[in-house]
Order: C-alpha cells, then sequence, then structure tokens
C-alpha cells in the first residue's frame, strides 16, 4: 500500500532529479538506471524482496543506500519519542489517579480541563511557546535539538527534554482522562466496596484492588497513541530541526525521494504493529481473564 | 395572531413544551463552556469576515526599513521581518484557515454520513470489509497521510480539504454506523420497510433524521481537529501558501529567527491558534453535553 502510494504521485522523478531544464533524454537514461521505468509489478517485486533482505534501495537525492539514514533516524527517533513516553506514563497516570481520587473537588478540575486544554493543541503551537519560555526567555533549555558530536547521554537528554515536551502535553491528557475514568469506575466498583468492607486498610485498597483494573484501558490507550505519536514526531522533529524519521519522511516528501519515503513509512508500520502487539501482550499479562490463546 | 391560533407547534418559550431541539438550544444557552467557546469562535470569525476593515495597517505591506521592531505603541504585536504589522497579521490570520477546516469539515461529514448509512443499514458482507478499510486508513496519523497525498497532488487550498476531509470521514462513519446500528431494529425502520420503502428512502429520509445529533456533535469535534491539521500543514509548508497573513504559516516562516529573540513574530500566531483550537473544543464539548443530557 505504501509502495503504491509512492508510485500514483505523479511527478517523474528523473525530471524530479534533474530539474525542469534537464535534457529529455538525460532524464530518460536516469529513470532507466534507476530502474523506475520497468513495470510496477516488477518493480514491486523488487522492492518487497529487497526490503525483506535488509536492502531498502538507494536514495534517489543522496545516491546511496537509504537502509544507513533509515536506521539512523529511527533511532534518533526512537531516543526522543522514549523521552517523551518515560515522563508522560507515569505522570500522566498519575494525573489521572489524584484527579479521581479528588472527583470533581478543584484539584480534578484543574487536572481534567488542563490536561485537555493541553491534548487539543497542536504541538508546534505548544513547542513555539515552549522554546520562547524556556529557550529563549529563561535560557534554561537549548532551542535544537542537535546536540554536539559524541555526547553523553546526560546531555542528550539535556537536548532532548525540551522537543520531548510538546509530545509529553498532547499525551498527558489522554492518558490522564483513561486513567481518571478508569479509577472512578474501578473505585465505584463492588469489588473495592468489598475490599473496603473487609477492611483492609485503604492504601492496600488502591494498590491492590483499584489501580490493577483501573489502568487496563490505560494500557490500550498508551498503544493506540503510538500512531498518533508518530504523526507528531514528524512536526515536532521539523521544528527542533532534529534528524528522527519524522524529519526523513518530511524531506523525502518534498524531494520526491521515493525509496527513502516508502522506506521510512513501511518502517513506521512496522513499528506500529510492534507497539501494538506489546500492548497486546501486555494486556493479556495484566488480565488473567485474557490469556493468548484462551476462548473467546 | 395569538398561540392558540397556530395548531403547529412553534418552539414558545413555555418550558412545559419545548421541542427536542429547543431543550438542546435552551440548555446550550445556559452552558458556560458552549458560551465562552462560542464568543472566541464568533470573535475570529468577525476577525476573518471584516478585519481588513479596521486593522491599522496593511497585513501584506512591507517596510523593510522598520523590519523586526519589537511591540511598540505604533506597532502593538511589532513588525516581522518584511517589517509587516503583526498586529494585523493576526487579525486578519483567521481567514484562510476558517475557510479551510469547516470545508473539509463538511465533506468530512457528507462522505462519513453517506458511508455510515450505507454499512450500518445493509451490515453484513458489506460492512465487514469497508469496516476493515476504514480501520487500516484510521491507523495511519492525518500528517503522513496528507504529506503523501499532498506531494502527489501538490499543494493547495483544494487539496488540504479533500485530504483532511476524507482522512476524517472514516471516523465519522465508524459514528454513523454505530448509531444506525440501533436505529435499524426500530419499529419505524420495520413499517417502512413493510411500506416497500427503497433502501434509499429508508436510509437518508427515516433513518438520518433521527441519527442527527451523533453526527452533529461528531462535525463540532472533528471541526476542532481539522483546525488541528490544517494549522499543523501550514506550518509543514504543506497548505495555505504565502503571502497569505495565515498563522500557521507565519510561524513557519518567523520561527527560525526565535533564537535571537525575536518572538513577537511567533508569540502572537501561537496564541492565535491556541485560542481558536480551545474555542472550538468548548463549543464541542457544549454540544456533546447538551445532546447527552
Amino acid at each position: 500500500m505504501v509502495f503504491l502510494g509512492g508510485q500514483v504521485l505523479p511527478g517523474n522523478v528523473g525530471r524530479a532529479i534533474l530539474g525542469p531544464f534537464a535534457d529529455q533524454r538525460a532524464v530518460d537514461a536516469l529513470n532507466h538506471s534507476l530502474g523506475v521505468d520497468r513495470p510496477l509489478l516488477v518493480q514491486y517485486g523488487s522492492w518487497i524482496w529487497n526490503f525483506l533482505h535488509g536492502d531498502m534501495g538507494t536514495s534517489y537525492v543522496f545516491r546511496a543506500p537509504v537502509a544507513p539514514f533509515v536506521i539512523d533516524a529511527l533511532g534518533n527517533s526512537m531516543k526522543l519519542a522514549l523521552v517523551a513516553f518515560v515522563l508522560v506514563v507515569p505522570i500522566g497516570i498519575l494525573g489521572g489517579v489524584i484527579a479521581a481520587l479528588n472527583f470533581n473537588r478543584p484539584l480534578d478540575r484543574i487536572i481534567s480541563l488542563g490536561g485537555l486544554s493541553v491534548t487539543v493543541l497542536p504541538e508546534f503551537v505548544t513547542g513555539i511557546i515552549l522554546i520562547l519560555i524556556f529557550g529563549v526567555w529563561l535560557r534554561w533549555l537549548p532551542i535544537a535539538a542537535a546536540w554536539p558530536k559524541g555526547a553523553g547521554f546526560f546531555t542528550q537528554l539535556y537536548y532532548l527534554t525540551l522537543p520531548s515536551l510538546p509530545l509529553f502535553l498532547v499525551l498527558f491528557g489522554y492518558i490522564a482522562r483513561m486513567a481518571r475514568s478508569g479509577m472512578i469506575e474501578a473505585l465505584d466498583s463492588d469489588y473495592t466496596r468489598t475490599a473496603v468492607l473487609k477492611g483492609l486498610p485503604w492504601r492496600m485498597v488502591i494498590w491492590r484492588h483499584v489501580l490493577r483494573n483501573a489502568l487496563l484501558p490505560t494500557i490500550t490507550v498508551i498503544a493506540t497513541q503510538t500512531g498518533y505519536l508518530i504523526g507528531g514526531l514528524v512536526v515536532i522533529e521539523t521544528l527542533f530541526r532534529y534528524q528522527g524519521i519524522g524529519s526523513l519522511i518530511f524531506t523525502a516528501a518534498r524531494g520526491k525521494d521515493f525509496p527513502m519515503l516508502e522506506a521510512g513509512i513501511l518502517t513506521i508500520g512496522i513499528v506500529y504493529a510492534v507497539a501494538t502487539l506489546i500492548a497486546d501482550f501486555l494486556y493479556s499479562v495484566l488480565n488473567p481473564r485474557i490469556r493468548l490463546g484462551a476462548e473467546q | 395572531m395569538s398561540a392558540t391560533d397556530t395548531p403547529v407547534s412553534l418552539p414558545t418559550p413555555d418550558t412545559a413544551q419545548r421541542s427536542p431541539w429547543g431543550e438542546v438550544l435552551h440548555s446550550l444557552s445556559r452552558s458556560g463552556t458552549f458560551l465562552t467557546g462560542l464568543a472566541i469562535v464568533v470573535f475570529w470569525i468577525v476577525c476573518a469576515l471584516f478585519g481588513q476593515h479596521f486593522v491599522p495597517y496593511d497585513p501584506l505591506a512591507s517596510d523593510i526599513i522598520n523590519a523586526l521592531t519589537p511591540p511598540a505603541a505604533d506597532h502593538w504585536f511589532g513588525t516581522d521581518q518584511l517589517g509587516r504589522d503583526v498586529f494585523s497579521r493576526v487579525i486578519v490570520g483567521s481567514r484562510d484557515i476558517l475557510t479551510v477546516a469547516p470545508l473539509a469539515t463538511i465533506l468530512a461529514t457528507i462522505a462519513g454520513t453517506a458511508l455510515g448509512l450505507v454499512i450500518g443499514y445493509f451490515r453484513g458482507i458489506v460492512d465487514d470489509i469497508v469496516s476493515r478499510v476504514l480501520e487500516a486508513f484510521m491507523a495511519i496519523p492525518v500528517v503522513i497521510i496528507a504529506l503523501l497525498a499532498i506531494v502527489a497532488l501538490g499543494t493547495s487550498k483544494i487539496t488540504v480539504i479533500v485530504v483532511i476531509g476524507l482522512s476524517f470521514a472514516p471516523i465519522i462513519a465508524r459514528t454513523v454506523r454505530s448509531a444506525v446500528l440501533a436505529e435499524r431494529e426500530l419499529d419505524y425502520v420495520a413499517a417502512a420497510k413493510l411500506r416497500h420503502e427503497g433502501a434509499l428512502h429508508t436510509m437518508f429520509v427515516e433513518i438520518l433524521p433521527n441519527v442527527i445529533p451523533p453526527i452533529l456533535v461528531e462535525t463540532t469535534v472533528r471541526l476542532g481537529y481539522a483546525i488541528f491539521a490544517v494549522a499543523t500543514l501550514s506550518f509543514m509548508g504543506f497548505g495555505i501558501q504565502p503571502p497569505s497573513p495565515d498563522w500557521g504559516l507565519s510561524i513557519s516562516s518567523n520561527y527560525g529567527m526565535i533564537g535571537g529573540g525575536f518572538w513577537w513574530t511567533v508569540l502572537f500566531d501561537a496564541l492565535a491558534i491556541a485560542s481558536l483550537v480551545i474555542g472550538v473544543n468548548l463549543v464541542a464539548d457544549g454540544v456533546h453535553g447538551a445532546f447527552n443530557d
């Protein structure tokens, strides 16, 4: 599907590389050497075959194999996404839990409304505002994500803090909201009442009975947000000039570098599928009622 | 004419006899969230329609000598790198996003409603196949779909409208489908079938009016996301094109200089987008509340 998307895009590849004033014969020759004048089906077959063998094709623009670019970019994006995730998952869940325990009190209102407001804002808007506050006015954090070569772990982390914040804000609202409604439902349930009535300490009830049930739907939400996160990465990486998979796709799309574009998007598809699989697995581990391979 | 002369009941101020729609309007008019959101949205609509008549400067007129001046009495929000007045540009900048995003939402609503009615009404194999395809579509982030489509079709407002409209249609179709699944079991649908009404008539004349509330709610929610998407695409350079004073576009052409401390060239545009998005979401929240109480 990705491949077809790339091929349906009109726009002569040779023409795009050589520019509008190139000789038609030169364009044809280049098209031939790149193999883009072969029938679609032949191209598709060889593309899939090569991808499975780790050969993602040759970039039209850089005239070099795509794979190292994609792998580098994926690594960078993973770092960024990881920082955002490590921040947002505990804080988001904590926010939701606190909101639920203070149901309908001012603290709940603040967390719910605040979370909702930052969630609906485009990442580049929150990004710009955060850059202004922390990068330009306070000068606490660098405004570009590219760290000096050979930087250590903490330096990289320092450079990644600001770019991960907009992703954090968007995800925070979703995760907190799910955790909150899961908690409210669990707090309201019969098993919680039973646990309280049989004299368990409140802390124990929350940890052992409420949280465990409340977090199940939250995990599903976190997994579905990976798809969103990837879309967000395109924007954030452009804004912070970060060499990740999002900016790779963006640059490839602008330069009509189809092998790069296709490899990038297919990679994202694989990441998405893996994330969904992991979520399903986690869900079954945490929920004894759904075991892998069981009935239903 | 007194009220007793009209047997057809018009919505009357009498609380006891309010039509369902009157009920919704009444609850909207008492919802603080809805009214706040509406005020913000109306403010930007007025700016889009009449802004050019009351702004102090021509939003497109450059004045290189006064480029990048900080906010002051004669330029409230300062000037950008071409010396254009930022205040005037922010006010007029709502115009493009407020045409593109609603048109995309309308397209999504029409396409999604038609699709949702068909798959919800026929169910069976049509539903199975179409639903799987829709799910596959929804798994791809809108930004990626938009990126591919815009590379393919070139950048224009029409492309943006079509791309966002079509990528939101599956979500609306899913909402309509689940509403139709509940409706099709009701007696009035069976009655229509007994009268030998055609499938099209049953879907669009009988069922459609009854699933309007969820469609309205979903449409207002989608409008918020459409503004999100249009702003993002303009920022990426794939949407509205220069020299439009569009907010996303202004940010994208000015944020490169942010390190130099020229904060006024981007801050006000960012705040404008933020206010519009939050305004639309407050409206959506209010509409959702009014239909679900």
